[in-house]
């Protein structure tokens, strides 16, 4: 592949993704114009993928301080403190436009990069998580997505060892032309071994570990991930780059072995934009200089340019800063495990990334200049029409056995064991909660120690619902996720989030992002849960339009006795039931509304100090065993909720539940976050604040009266092959 | 000298590989297939070409399960 | 009770391994490369994609140096265990009959699975009853058992139970021995399945039962 040969560096600028304002500034910060490579690294750096221009400065909102935080946003990935001296690092990142156009490689090197980004700042990656979205199944393209990204999640995280523990995923009209794919990781360190990525030490070795590097993914960065999709997407598909998580792993266990005998000054993960990010973002942090020869770079093939090497994105590549004195050891080091390690340049007193070939000077910036890109205020204009068409109707019956069967088997709620049977979630020994066990994952720090400390974990979003009202849904996803955490009995200690919209400069698009970054904003601050890092994917849009929005938020939560933890199934005949939490059910925005076809209606405001009391409430009653199960009422609704804990458990139940609106709103109606099904001894449930008790678990059915009226009385097999099916038949 | 092994499943086993393949490709417009077995290959340049068949009975395939040609 | 782990590159349930053996004995790894066996008592080959799963599934970890140790080992009626990966290289090493092929779904499974002790007369099966019922995990794209001759029936240790059978092993089986009974392979995971906190406790006694000494010299 050759850079558009055109008459001069402006038009070729524009030709790489740039703007002519873009190139006008890189003018005149250099004094000159820039030459060919050094265009190539700008278009990368300056890409939105790379460079947030239209993000950073509304991402400042963000609450980022907490007495738990270790490592904040800026880092390869956040940090919080768990005690006994250890973190636990995480982060989510997005690799929705690859996926798009090879799924499994695309899924796959999203986990790769995540999990580098993790073991980059010295963590062992304990966890995957993942968050998918897509267009309707009645698409054979969605369904061959789905399939693809599943699979190649799977191939990654199994084969690399570290368990896939959780997730989501939705399927939507609006993900049709651009799905989602947001992968995150967790990993565990020691605190004092955690390091940073900041350069430093003039005359230290820049050392580049790992794989040979290849034409992999070049212009991805700039050309997939900051336009929208068009026509021409077959032709981009030589740009995907291909993981190999054989390769990962001996980098991995390289890298954490490198740390453990302290013989690296900094260490950073190759991805976007490879080693021209690499290299400028550790200088830049450093407040030093780089001289990089790329003639000393591993090639996989032949013939590559100076500017090709320095854009390329094959996977499994780490940067790391070696004193001179220690490189001898760090290239045993290497020996050991396999992993190719090359001097390729050192660190110097400039402020300058200059690249050579072979000595020659083919590159010379500031570092400051590469890294500054401009930032843009954006330009936010709420929408006078509605942005996407009601969803089709699948549901006509009036019944509400009928709806919750439906409810059941549609592909947003039914089981996702045929997902996450193709995962491994017990690799390492520490998963306590399985998916579908409890509504987080639960892993335990030390698993040699028997029952401990331990961590929850989950990943939530839902883009109808911030599409509905961005702020009010966007602090609803906060709620959700800390929710999901409160019922196995965690305290939310940190929060990374993804966003993911379409076009930013868009004014309705512009007014999403920055209602649902202030909707973000309101609940961390509300729940007291700092942001500690995260990543922006914009431009998810087609000439159809934007995708919904989707703030993805992932949170890491700790609790004392991982024994403990809450499950969500229903787990002996005769428990009673209570509904915990101030739940104020509305139908708008919910997956009734999504089958009956009807527009998207605004939904209301969450209640945070509701919410925080239910919370404290729930997760209190599960750390001290007042109840066997507990289980949050998101999408569905309860009548949903109920059905999923019985099922769970193969025990019916038998409600009464008090009017909250009418009879289909009492049933089916949602408020994320908000609520909680907890079972176990009457006693013991009537002593949790808030607490109502509604029925009794037993039977071989689910039998729900609303104000006495009884409007559901379903099989428990019927509701069973209903939720079995809606996935399963997805997978060919 | 070049030299091209291709592996096969031994027939008799269930290659569920080959029968994937045989029922996507008439959903694709492509009539008439039978019989699909799905292998591998492996390509080598080697200065003892008499020393391929151990080269394939040892490492390159397993015997048990595995048919090999050298081309 | 000394075990020996092997580790090769690309071995993932290697530590979770060393942790199960750690709670009936000590536990070492064994490093792919040293030959030493270090004079421990029981082998255990782990699970896990050592060398990627290239050219095919433990047709690669086979040759490494360690192996050959672990062959004179075997054959001096030392207790060798192959978990997963662990199985798939004892059979390309030739310690087990048969070989293990893609599941017939072509996908990765992983799932809680009951198996069947069928002959307790094994080096790692002398702790259970016949007919003892264990929970154990599976998670393998290529766990299907397939043996292109006749089966000794002493040499089939483990079947999934009825129902259960994930990958469309023939016969359900899911571990085999060699003549001797001192080497077993199977598909599930038994070092998953030694502590109630993440699952079953059913497969400590696999563990268990290396200490036990068989009741007729083999």
């Amino acid at each position: 592949m050759s850079l558009p040969s055109l008459p001069d560096q402006a038009a070729r600028a524009v030709e790489l993704g740039l703007t002519a304002g873009e190139y006008a500034r890189i003018f005149e910060r250099l004094g000159r114009e820039p030459n060919d490579v050094e265009l190539a690294m700008f278009s990368l750096m300056w890409s939105e993928h790379c460079g947030y221009k239209h993000s950073r400065k509304l991402l400042r909102a963000l609450p980022t301080e907490g007495s738990r935080v270790v490592l904040g946003p800026g880092e390869n990935a956040g940090a919080v403190d768990v005690g006994g001296g250890r973190a636990v690092a995480f982060k989510v990142e997005s690799h929705n436009h690859p996926s798009a156009v090879e799924p499994f490689q695309g899924a796959a090197t999203g986990v790769g990069g995540i999990l580098r980004d993790v073991f980059a700042v010295g963590a062992r990656p304990i966890a995957v998580l993942d968050s998918l979205r897509f267009g309707e199944p009645t698409s054979e393209r969605s369904r061959y997505l789905f399939d693809g990204a599943v699979a190649g999640i799977g191939h990654y995280g199994n084969s690399i060892g570290v368990p896939t523990v959780g997730g989501e995923v939705y399927f939507e009209a609006p993900y049709e032309a651009n799905c989602l794919i947001n992968a995150m990781c967790v990993g565990l360190a020691t605190q004092e071994r955690l390091i940073r990525s900041a350069a430093a030490g003039p005359g230290n070795v820049l050392v580049l570990l790992g794989a040979s590097t290849g034409r992999d993914g070049i212009g991805g960065a700039s050309v997939l991930a900051s336009a929208e999709l068009g026509e021409a997407d077959q032709a981009k598909r030589p740009s995907v780059q291909i993981g190999d998580p054989f390769a990962e792993s001996e980098l991995l266990e390289c890298c954490l072995d490198l740390l453990e005998r302290d013989l690296l000054v900094a260490l950073q993960d190759l991805g976007a934009a490879g080693l021209t990010s690499g290299a400028s973002e550790m200088a830049e942090k450093g407040g030093v200089g780089v001289d990089l020869d790329v003639a000393r770079v591993p090639l996989r093939e032949p013939g590559m340019a100076p500017w090709e090497i320095m854009i390329s994105e094959s996977q499994e590549r780490m940067l790391g800063v070696v004193a001179p004195d220690q490189l001898d050891a760090v290239l045993a080091v290497c020996e050991r495990w396999q992993v190719r390690a090359t001097a390729i340049g050192g660190v110097t007193d400039s402020d300058r990334l200059r690249v050579l070939d072979d000595g020659a000077v083919v590159a010379d910036l500031p570092v400051p200049t590469l890294v500054d890109c401009p930032l843009y205020d954006l330009e936010p204009a709420a929408p006078t029409a509605p942005l996407y068409p009601a969803p089709a109707r699948t549901l006509d019956d009036d019944d509400p056995g009928a709806a919750l069967v439906a409810l059941l088997g549609s592909p947003n709620l039914a089981s996702r064991c045929p997902v996450f049977e193709q995962y491994d979630p017990i690799v390492q020994s520490r998963t306590v909660r399985r998916p579908a066990q409890a509504d987080a994952a639960v892993l335990v720090l030390d698993p040699a120690a028997g029952d401990g400390p331990a961590i929850a974990v989950a990943i939530d979003g839902n883009g109808r619902r911030v599409a509905c009202a961005p702020r009010e849904g966007a602090a609803e996803a906060v709620y959700e996720c800390a929710a999901n955490l409160a019922a196995t009995g965690a305290e939310p200690l940190g929060l990374t989030n993804c966003l993911n919209f379409g076009n930013p400069e868009k004014p309705h698009v512009a007014w999403q992002l920055e209602q649902a970054v202030g909707g973000l904003a309101d609940a961390c601050r509300a729940l007291g849960v700092p942001v500690v890092g995260g990543n922006v994917s914009l431009y998810n849009e087609s000439p159809d339009g934007p995708i919904y929005p989707s703030p993805i938020v992932g949170m890491v939560g700790e609790l004392a006795q991982a024994s403990r933890a809450g499950r969500l199934d229903f787990h002996r005949a005769g428990d009673a039931i209570a509904l915990v939490g101030a739940f104020r059910p509305s139908l708008a925005g919910s997956e009734l509304a999504k089958l009956r076809g009807a527009p998207l209606a605004p939904i209301p405001a969450p209640d945070p100090a509701a919410i925080r009391a239910a919370h404290a409430a729930v997760r209190d009653a599960v750390r001290h065993g007042r109840v066997r199960g507990a289980h949050d009422v998101a999408e569905g609704g309860l009548a949903v909720a109920l059905a999923e804990s019985a099922l769970a458990g193969g025990l019916g139940a038998d409600v009464d539940l008090p009017a909250l609106g009418d009879r289909d709103t009492t049933l089916f109606g949602e408020a994320l976050g908000a609520a909680f099904l907890v079972s176990g001894d009457e006693a013991e449930l009537a002593q949790i604040p808030g607490a109502m008790v509604i029925g009794r678990v037993g039977g071989e059915g689910l039998r729900i009266a609303v104000g006495g009226d009884l409007v559901v009385d379903r099989g428990l097999e019927e509701l069973g092959a209903a939720h079995g099916d809606g996935v399963a038949r997805l997978f060919s | 000298m070049k030299a091209l092994v291709l592996i096969r499943p031994k027939a008799g086993i269930l290659d569920p590989q080959g029968q994937a393949v045989e029922r996507a490709l008439p959903a694709l417009g492509f009539e008439g297939v039978r019989d699909v077995r799905v292998g591998r290959l492996v390509e080598l340049e080697v200065d003892e070409p008499d020393r391929l068949p151990e080269m394939c009975e040892t490492l390159l395939t397993n015997p048990l399960i595995e048919d090999y040609e050298i081309r | 009770m000394r075990f020996g782990v092997v580790r090769f590159p690309g071995s993932c349930d290697e530590r979770d391994a060393l942790l199960a053996a750690d709670r009936v004995g000590e536990a070492d790894f064994l490093w792919h490369a040293d030959p030493d066996l270090h004079g421990v008592d029981a082998v255990i080959v782990p699970g896990g994609f050592s060398y990627g799963d290239y050219l095919r599934v433990g047709a690669i970890a086979r040759f490494a140096p360690v192996m050959a140790s672990v062959l004179a080992f075997a054959r001096d009626g030392g207790p060798v265990l192959g978990i997963c990966n662990g199985f798939q290289v004892l059979c390309e090493a030739g310690l087990l009959p048969g070989a293990l092929l893609p599941n017939t779904s072509l996908r990765f499974v992983c799932r809680q699975v009951e198996v069947e002790v069928v002959n307790p007369d094994t080096a790692f099966t002398r702790a259970c009853a016949r007919g003892d019922r264990l929970s154990i995990p599976v998670k393998h794209t290529t766990g299907r058992f397939y043996s292109p001759g006749p089966l000794d029936e002493r040499q089939v240790v483990l079947r999934y139970a009825p129902g259960q059978n994930p990958n469309g092993s023939q016969d359900d089986i899911a571990g085999v021995s060699n003549a001797a009974g001192n080497v077993l392979g199977l598909m599930p995971h038994p070092e998953h399945a030694v502590d109630p906190l993440t699952g079953s406790a059913d497969g400590l006694k696999l563990f268990e039962s290396v200490a036990i000494e068989p009741a007729v010299p083999a």
